[in-house]
């Protein structure tokens, strides 16, 4: 007797690891729910996320509900608890859209095997149920740096960077080795706001960068607070960030890079619903439209914008990598020889600055 | 002098911007605490001021007008929070919570159509040659209107607080309720007006930060900047002038910070991030231990409801 309920419970078991593994059956409606870390207003990184989530509503009709979203929800406990109550309220997959969340998405997606989470910029995969996503911004990065070393007239690049992690020290290396490759003379400044998203510190970061004399402002934070404080001086160009930010086109903002999380957000929930889902690490650039520049408008020179666009174009196709050496390291020693790329594990961990730019990472 | 390549005068006229907001808000919270009523909504006032003040100078085309309107907008908040805990007599400090809650919720439905609009601008004041002076000029007579307002306001609030009849009515309702009632005050009445005064501080606090500082509305744009004014008053021991002080203090370390690390200089921003902070603990420490006790200052009613027929 004790003996054939161990040998059901097993095979129950088996059939549901099985089963929770490959999804087999499909599903006839999925509700998708978004966790996002700032509002869907900043006209930056959530705005994006939220644009995704209605490309699934307008994709897949009546057979998604993905009404469910919570903003501004901080990166930390609070996050677990929302991730709960979610999971709780009958979420079938679940979308983290911030770095921070890495540690409630796993904590969570532990204690409930049958909810799939997704977790952008994440590299942490500690149960089955949970996928990581990002996109290679530093294939923008490497387009936005040409432009931004082929514009800039007091060869000074300023670069706001939020939280001093691979993702935004790749973006780093990747502006200032395009724009170095076009413009020898070109140096580059850093300022750490320490925040994704805090319109005032960012706009105070950009003025701080313009009154040492830099022309082009470069961000890897969310708002259009610096695009707003480089309209007030003349002769200062920035990009638009995570979202297109056309409000400021066609000057302050000369171009932008675009996160299009939609064909992701479809594909996925899309598998969920026939059942082919399964757990990926996604990792997508310019070539599957996750990454777009927006259009470059006419305070660039036809010459500069033909390069960038022909750029952006080798990336796309796959003929051209980023990060193709020979490169060193900011300590002078080899990181790449002649003609070899980068593989991603040395991306995804990336803790140094090439060689040429000036100043630490901080700890 | 240089400071690692920053221009000091430069740095003084930015930290004097970005000071602002915070000045502004807190110099209300002051006249408000020192009514005896503890307000935890600025924040939510100031993001409330932030985007009536952006809609009204969308609309009208006037930044002056912009500024009117994010006062009244706050205004009304903090008319709420006086309806809430002056006559229903609802928990101060979790009304005021609840007002930051509300405002934020509010101003991010009211904002949604104004994301992506730049407002008109504020022209700086024209002080003609005197701008042109070198150092002097640049700190000094290089600045929008509301700059000069801000330090205006908190020499008035300070002189009325001090010299004034009324300043000394305010003063005692905050100190004790029931023997300013007995005197034929009405505690009531004057505690509602500090929180109106408070709430359209905290809007133009606000209306800086979305028509001038940053200047665009986007949700969450204070991003806790009430918070911090909360935090100015108790370290400004709730004297007028301590707060001009305290909000040049944080606001500068961290115009200070950034600006450093735009220069390259090589000094650990983490520190200076928060050092602040550090001394407004400091203080509290100094202010709360043994001799400095009496210098601590709060209103001795501060937090407690009033009602008339105690």
């Amino acid at each position: 007797m004790n003996r054939r309920i161990l040998m059901a419970s097993a095979a129950m078991a088996l059939g549901l690891a099985f089963g929770g593994g490959a999804q087999a059956a499909g599903m006839d409606k999925v509700k998708a729910c978004f966790v996002y870390v700032g509002p869907v207003g900043d006209g930056g990184w959530t705005y994006q996320h939220d644009q995704g989530r209605q490309a699934l509503i307008a994709e897949f009709g009546d057979k998604v509900d993905a009404s469910t979203f919570q903003e501004n929800v901080p990166e930390g406990a609070d996050a677990e608890r929302v991730l709960t109550q979610m999971a709780l309220g009958g979420c079938n997959i679940i979308f983290t859209t911030s770095f921070g969340y890495m540690d409630a998405t796993n904590a969570v997606a532990a204690k409930f095997p049958n909810v799939k989470f997704e977790h952008a910029t994440g590299y942490r995969r500690d149960s089955e149920n949970v996928s990581t996503y990002g996109a290679r911004f530093y294939e923008g990065r490497a387009v936005i740096g040409t432009i931004a070393g082929r514009m800039t007239k007091s060869n000074k690049i300023g670069y706001i960077g939020s939280f001093p992690i691979p993702e935004v020290i790749r973006g780093i290396n990747s502006t200032y080795l395009h724009a170095k490759k076009v413009n020898p003379d070109v140096t580059m400044s850093v300022v750490w706001a320490y925040t994704w998203f805090d319109p005032a510190k960012e706009a105070d970061a950009a003025k701080a960068l313009i009154e040492q004399g830099v022309d082009v402002i470069v961000q890897h934070t969310d708002s259009t607070a610096p695009l707003a404080e480089a309209a007030k001086t003349e002769g200062v160009i920035g990009f638009g960030q995570a979202s297109d930010m056309k409000e400021y086109k066609p000057s302050p903002r000369v171009s932008s890079i675009i996160d299009n999380w939609a064909p992701y957000y479809v594909k996925r929930v899309g598998a969920l619903l026939d059942g082919t889902y399964a757990q990926v690490d996604s990792w997508e650039g310019i070539g599957a439209g996750e990454v777009e520049i927006g259009e470059i408008t006419d305070a660039v020179p036809a010459e500069v914008k033909a390069e960038a666009e022909a750029l952006r174009d080798a990336i796309g196709a796959g003929t051209y990598h980023p990060f193709t050496g020979p490169i060193n390291k900011q300590d002078g020693s080899a990181w790449l020889a002649d003609g070899v790329t980068a593989p991603d594990g040395d991306l995804l961990g990336m803790d140094f600055y090439v060689e040429g730019i000036t100043g630490d990472i901080p700890k | 002098m240089d400071l690692g390549g920053i221009n000091p005068a430069v740095l003084v006229a930015s930290l004097m911007v970005a000071s602002v907001p915070i000045m502004l808000a807190a110099i209300g919270e002051l006249v408000v605490e020192k009514a005896g009523v503890l307000n935890l909504g600025v924040e939510g006032m100031m993001i409330m001021g932030a985007v009536c003040g952006f809609a009204t100078a969308v609309e009208t085309g006037s930044p002056f007008l912009g500024f009117i309107g994010g006062a009244l907008g706050a205004m009304a908040l903090s008319f709420v929070f006086a309806v809430l805990t002056q006559f229903l007599q609802a928990n101060q400090v979790a009304t005021g919570l609840a007002l930051t809650l509300f405002g934020l919720g509010l101003s991010s439905l009211m904002g949604q159509g104004y994301v992506g609009i730049k407002p008109p601008l504020t022209d700086v004041v024209p002080f003609g040659p005197l701008a042109d002076l070198p150092v002097v000029g640049r700190i000094l007579f290089d600045h929008d209107p509301m700059v000069y307002l801000s330090i205006a306001v908190i020499a008035v609030v300070w002189a009325v607080l001090k010299f004034s009849r009324m300043g000394l009515i305010l003063r005692a309702v905050g100190e004790n309720h029931d023997a300013a009632h007995a005197l034929g005050y009405k505690v009531t009445r004057i505690r509602v007006l500090a929180i109106m005064f408070g709430g359209a501080m905290a809007g133009l606090g606000g209306a800086y930060l979305s028509l001038v500082r940053v200047p665009q509305w986007t949700d969450g744009i204070t991003a806790g900047a009430g918070w911090i004014a909360l935090a100015i008053v108790v370290f400004a021991s709730w004297k007028p002038w301590r707060v001009l002080i305290g909000a040049y203090l944080f606001g500068g370390i961290s115009v200070l910070q950034l600006n450093l690390q735009a220069a390259g200089a090589r000094i650990p921003v983490e520190y200076l991030s928060m050092s602040p902070y550090l001394i407004t603990i400091l203080v509290l420490v100094i202010m709360s231990s043994g001799k400095g006790r009496s210098a601590m200052n709060a209103p001795a009613a501060l937090g407690q409801n009033f009602h008339a027929s105690r």
